[in-house]
């Protein structure tokens, strides 16, 4: 087949009529989100003294946390939608999460004596936050991948792991309200683990269905 | 041709051609083979992959220029997201042919554009992909393409609506471009 061919081919097919990837992408998170929280308060919900723990400044900071991984990240993920788009962006978004984290861990390694380190770190409530946070994620993950397919990312793996990290950063804001761990020793050890394994997974699912 | 004076251009016409303007999407399309074309046979030289099969690239190119045009932001240049997308599908196509290494690819606003070639092979990758969609589709592409009929007189002669052509025309598209990238080589 001659290129011309194929050009007359291109030319009379119309564009389609779905909706622009950049609805698709935005109602796909939005979806995700919707169904993610009402798994969340259909299984376990937020913790009973939530009220009072909106007072600490540990437990807010979770969510200062959690939220600046969601945001910049899902910012990223959008761009690394369309071909030529810089990789740097994803280390851009994830330079924030990773100092506001950094910072508090400082912060509580400076104000809470030595021997009670370790029993922060290991918590109560690891295996929760390994489970809860992988499992919210599916949601999000699922969608923002489905939608993602009209893209164009240069590589396909690096494009399903920045969805995943959008994904487990609304899955931990959710997972937060319900955990009864504030120190930044847990955050930065088990939310971080749990944001891994949805990571691994993103980037091995967006590896094979967002090849173009 | 200048360089500086057709990227305006290019993204002019283009934003016509999502407005459904066809004949100026057609001619921006063999503007841009032509780019994708020179980048691809230096790319092909540059790794001794044999320029044979730089053809194929070209068309699946074009094809996935096509079927990604949403991803285009209409207020940036559109060299970069077409030299991006060729790319992409030049080292795909140089992989497949098991080349390990790439020498670096011409930036797309540094070549100069070449004209399609004699067609070197008997069977490109399009037409043997083209032979592996239904019945149907490869009927309705081939009219199309080959044969050179409009839409309207391809749903007549298959009594249809022009409207299932349509259909029937870009789900061919996306399927040939889902085969390509199953493609072995």
């Amino acid at each position: 087949m001659k290129t011309a061919d194929l050009i007359a081919a291109l030319a009379a097919d119309p564009k389609p009529q779905g909706p622009p990837l950049s609805r698709r992408f935005v109602l796909a998170l939005a979806a995700g989100a919707l169904i993610s929280a009402c798994l969340f308060l259909g299984m376990v919900g937020p913790r009973h003294d939530i009220a009072r723990a909106l007072g600490t400044i540990r437990f807010d900071w979770k969510f200062v946390d959690t939220i600046a991984l969601a945001i910049p990240t899902g910012l990223a993920t959008w761009r690394l939608l369309r071909p030529g788009a810089e990789r740097r962006w994803l280390a851009i978004a994830l330079a924030a999460p990773l100092i506001l984290l950094g910072g508090s861990v400082a912060m509580e390694l400076m104000m809470v004596p030595p021997d009670l380190w370790l029993a922060r770190l290991i918590g109560s409530n690891a295996l929760h936050c390994l489970t809860l946070i992988p499992l919210l994620s599916i949601a999000p993950l699922a969608a923002l991948l489905l939608a993602m397919r009209a893209g164009a990312p240069a590589s396909p793996p690096l494009a399903g792991a920045a969805a995943g990290l959008v994904s487990a950063g609304i899955a931990a804001t959710l997972y937060a309200t319900n955990c009864t761990d504030d120190s930044p020793l847990f955050v930065a050890t088990w939310y971080t683990l749990a944001t891994m394994i949805v990571v691994a997974v993103g980037a091995f699912i967006g590896g094979r269905v967002l090849r173009w | 041709m200048g360089e500086a004076e057709s990227d305006e251009d290019w993204a002019v016409r283009m934003r016509a051609a999502l407005a459904g303007d066809e004949a100026t999407y057609r001619r921006l399309l063999e503007e841009i083979g032509r780019s994708v074309r020179a980048m691809a046979r230096g790319a092909f030289a540059r790794s001794r992959s044999g320029d044979a099969d730089v053809e194929d690239v070209v068309q699946e190119t074009l094809l996935a220029i096509h079927l990604k045009r949403d991803t285009w932001d209409g207020g940036m240049k559109l060299a970069p997201w077409v030299g991006a997308i060729a790319r992409h599908k030049i080292i795909d196509a140089l992989r497949r042919r098991g080349a390990r290494q790439f020498a670096p690819i011409d930036d797309f606003e540094a070549v100069i554009p070449a004209p399609e070639g004699d067609d070197p092979h008997d069977l490109s990758d399009a037409d043997r992909l083209i032979g592996q969609l239904p019945a149907r589709q490869q009927d309705i592409v081939r009219s199309i393409s080959l044969q050179g009929q409009s839409i309207a007189a391809t749903a007549k002669r298959l009594s249809m609506s022009e409207g299932a052509v349509r259909v029937a025309l870009h789900r061919s598209l996306k399927a040939l471009a889902a085969a390509w990238r199953r493609t072995a080589p």
